[in-house]
């Protein structure tokens, strides 16, 4: 069966939509909701999507290397080198250990020891996009467990590399040993992903941002997003064309970008991209289950996966015991890697283009590696309601390793206004996120050696990257009144916790920001006017502390009257508005000037002409007894 | 000697006595005048530049009308933020060790107020006597105030003359190390003490 493009579309979209929803609300996750929404569409239920299924998977499989392009992102490169410990030495062992593990089993089934050892290899890896979607779903990523899964599965992806590069000398036969290679000689091979990846290293340090930041001036949000996948196209092909693994090359340059400005921006387009193909690529794995081959030998391929996942869960469960992981870390890393990875399906197709796997055993193996993967979900499922509640009493709560920034305060806007403020706060060791829009004033401010980010903070993505989750402020001080606006009302939505203090372009925008319901507005020159206002009290003669008084005073007069017109503004006209500002105002300087009894503000206690009126009485009354007796 | 005075009145503007007697020492050789609240206006005392001080002079003077039987408020922070343990007092606490302190004040009530018995039902000294042990604690030498009593009552420039020129010469003779300390740490005040030193100190002020 055959379809235009644009059907498989719909069929596609259609099935998520329906399907994905209702999965996540029976609480089974959206991953095993899109292999369901496949499993519906494939050949063995519907049977709308036939053998084109397979290159969409190919396709599809770009969600992966953008997954791992955001996951780099959020690594530093100081991160990266903190989990050294956990990739070589959890992941070493794992894909070791797996690989000898399943070679062993296979070599008792009767197959020659090579092809044995290419089925414990392949076996060996997991799926970086299933675990990684669902540990970020449930908010594991970031737990020790999360960050061994995540550290491992990093480990695989870079041992795919040398792995490629093996597998034709493991040809079973007299099948021609040059695989993918090319035929290139080993040293050149080796200066290739030398050459590749040192560029990506470079060119993310030195070329990136200038270009990013000549983009991000053109204020065009479209042509951002453009270059941000061609920068991710361009890595994957890039590697693609040494042989290196596309994810590990997009892995790579996102960590050296995850210290960049642009972070925030970056991750954000990336991220709609990112889920939609990961969603495709669920959906073409569930298309891909052939379930008709399974039901000729069910009993077979059922225990192979039982079998598989249970090896590979022992495996993982003994080496994140021996290398010192809690009781909960063990469980989660050991269930959430338990299942094959995409990259099998790679591995496979490419055995079998080396002649390192027979056909049959090949077509076995995709489906037990399929089923393992569209297992993972319920796997997790048996580790909540099972396993975790059984083991975590009395543990403390796993705690976050790695973070965002983790930052109290968020700006929108570091101009003249916000850098004010930002420079105050940082002076105090509080931590800052800044998300500004022009590109020059964060340039200026990153060679200052400040956390700055090239964003658009009405956009909720970005806001969520950011942070806003975990943040306790934020601060509104861009200097375009309607798009102020428009922030405020989205934070105050999206994030009620979160308390806003935001600048005011004049006393309309102060009112309108109140309505909104900011915790704080504040009239951009008022301020300095009153600062001024003192000096010029000072240079007219007046004590620091009386000017400051004055200052003061006026300011809570000046505050009273401008909150009640607060109230008023937008209930009636123009014209009656104005008059009841005179009004309004007109009292409080009245008033202001009452209380203060002159030109000279007078605090009642310190008025001392009373108290000398009655000195002057008592001594005179003091002197009049003592006259009779002189 | 080098004298430090830490003055404090809140609307000098405002004041009669002891804006006469600011001008009177003013421009007196070795005396620092520091003005509190016109330095710190909101309070925010920089304690470093005020420890900077208290070590460069040998003599602390808390000039102040006297509000409530006690400094007016800027002191008190004073007191609080600049005098910190460790520094002033406690372990190592010597920085101020051996130096001369006291207060100059004026006061509503007369001299017969400050009795026992009298109105105010307690001498100056009692009622100065927090600073009294400050000082003590602090590992320096208190002094009986300088007094300028019945303030109320001085009218103008002239009434607060005589006492101006008393004030500048008790500090010109600290100046001139021409006090003597243990004579005057048992005396009520140090006004007695300024009728006592000789007549040609320093150059002269408001005798024109
Ligand atoms: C708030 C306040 C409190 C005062 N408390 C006292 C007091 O406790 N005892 C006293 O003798 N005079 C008191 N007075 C009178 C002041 O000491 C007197 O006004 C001051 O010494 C005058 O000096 P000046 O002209 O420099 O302000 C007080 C005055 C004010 C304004």
């Amino acid at each position: 069966m055959t379809h235009g493009p644009l059907f498989l579309c719909f069929v596609f979209l259609a099935a998520s939509v329906l399907v994905v929803p209702i999965a996540k609300r029976l609480g089974l996750g959206s991953v095993l909701g899109y292999l369901l929404a496949g499993v519906a569409i494939g050949p063995s239920v519907l049977g709308i999507v036939g053998h084109e299924g397979k290159e969409i998977m190919h396709f599809a499989e770009f969600g992966v290397v953008m997954m791992l392009f955001l996951v780099g992102l959020e690594l530093r490169p100081a991160l990266l080198y903190q989990l050294r410990r956990p990739i070589l030495g959890f992941g070493g062992l794992q894909v070791l250990l797996t690989t000898l593990v399943v070679a062993a089993a296979s070599l008792a089934l009767g197959l020659p020891w090579k092809t044995a050892i290419a089925v414990g290899t392949i076996l060996s890896m997991s799926s970086t996009a299933i675990v990684l979607q669902t540990l970020n779903e449930k908010s594991l990523l970031k737990t020790p467990g999360g960050q061994a899964a995540f550290s491992v599965l990093l480990f695989q992806d870079i041992a795919v590399i040398p792995i490629l590069a093996v597998f034709p000398l493991l040809a079973v036969g007299d099948a021609v040993s040059e695989g993918a290679k090319g035929g290139r000689p080993g040293w050149l091979q080796g200066l290739l992903v030398l050459g590749a990846v040192g560029g990506v290293v470079l060119a993310g340090r030195f070329l990136v941002r200038p270009i990013f930041r000549f983009i991000a001036e053109t204020r065009l949000r479209e042509i951002f997003t453009a270059s941000a996948l061609l920068l991710v196209i361009g890595v994957a092909l890039l590697m693609q064309s040494v042989n290196l693994s596309p994810a590990l090359g997009t892995f790579v340059a996102g960590v050296v970008l995850a210290d960049s400005e642009y972070r925030h921006e970056l991750e954000s387009d990336i991220e709609p991209f990112k889920g939609l193909l990961l969603g495709v690529f669920f959906v073409s794995v569930g298309a891909q289950i052939d379930f008709p081959f399974i039901a000729t030998r069910p009993v077979v391929v059922g225990a192979l996966v039982v079998v598989v996942v249970a090896a590979k869960l022992g495996v993982i469960y003994a080496v994140a015991r021996g290398l010192g992981l809690d009781r909960s870390a063990r469980w989660l890393t050991a269930f959430a890697l338990a299942q094959v990875g995409e990259f099998a399906f790679v591995l496979l197709a490419f055995a079998g283009q080396v002649h390192v796997l027979p056909p049959d055993l090949a077509k076995l193996l995709v489906a037990v590696v399929a089923l393992s993967m569209a297992a993972t979900p319920g796997l997790f499922i048996v580790l909540e309601r099972l396993v975790l509640p059984r083991v975590t009493t009395g543990e403390k709560r796993p705690h976050d390793e790695v973070t965002h920034d983790g930052n109290e305060v968020i700006f929108a806007g570091h101009g003249r206004f916000g850098q004010i403020v930002g420079r105050m706060l940082r002076a105090n060791g509080v931590g800052t996120t800044v998300l500004d829009l022009d590109p020059e004033m964060v340039d200026v401010l990153r060679r200052l050696g400040m956390k700055v980010y090239y964003g658009d903070a009405s956009r909720p993505e970005l806001l969520a990257t950011a942070g806003m989750a975990d943040a306790k402020l934020f601060i509104l001080a861009i200097d375009d009144k309607e798009a102020t606006n428009k922030i405020a009302e989205l934070v105050r939505h999206t994030y009620p916790k979160v308390k806003i203090l935001a600048r005011a372009r004049d006393r309309v925008h102060y009112y309108e920001l109140k309505k909104i319901g900011v915790h704080g507005a504040f009239r951009e020159t008022y301020g300095s006017s009153i600062e001024l206002g003192i000096e010029a009290f000072r240079m007219l003669g007046a004590r620091a502390r009386t000017a400051h008084t004055m200052a003061q005073k006026f300011r809570e007069h000046d505050s009273r009257a401008i909150d009640k017109l607060a109230d008023l503004w937008g209930t009636m006209d123009q014209d009656a508005y104005f008059s009841e500002v005179k009004r309004v105002t007109g009292e409080a300087e009245r008033l202001m000037r009452e209380e203060a009894g002159g030109p000279v503000s007078r605090d009642g206690a310190w008025d001392d002409e009373s108290l000398r009126k009655a000195a002057r009485d008592a001594s005179d009354d003091a002197e009049e007894p003592t006259a009779p007796e002189e | 000697m080098k004298v430090l005075v830490l003055f404090a009145h809140p609307v000098l503007e405002r004041s009669r006595v002891n804006a006469v007697l600011v001008d009177a020492i003013r421009d007196l050789p070795g005396v620092t005048l520091r003005d509190l609240y016109e330095e710190y206006p909101t309070f925010a005392i920089d304690v470093a530049r005020e420890k900077t001080l208290l070590s460069a002079h040998d003599v602390i003077v808390f000039q102040h009308p006297f509000y409530w039987y006690s400094t007016p408020a800027i002191l008190k922070e004073w007191q609080d933020l600049v005098l910190e343990h460790g520094w002033a007092y406690g372990e190592n606490g010597t920085a101020l060790h051996g130096k001369i302190t006291f207060n100059a004040v004026t006061t509503g009530g007369p001299a017969s107020a400050y009795q026992r018995g009298g109105y105010n039902r307690f001498t100056m000294r009692e009622l100065l006597a927090p600073y009294d042990q400050t000082a003590n604690l602090c590992g320096m030498r208190y002094l009986p105030p300088f007094c300028v009593h019945a303030s109320l009552l001085l009218d103008d420039e002239r009434d607060v003359m005589p006492h101006a020129r008393a004030y500048r010469r008790l500090l010109a003779a600290f100046v001139a190390d021409n006090i003597d300390v243990a004579r005057a740490a048992n005396l009520d005040t140090l006004n007695p003490v300024v009728d006592d030193l000789p007549e040609d100190d320093g150059p002269g002020w408001g005798r024109e």
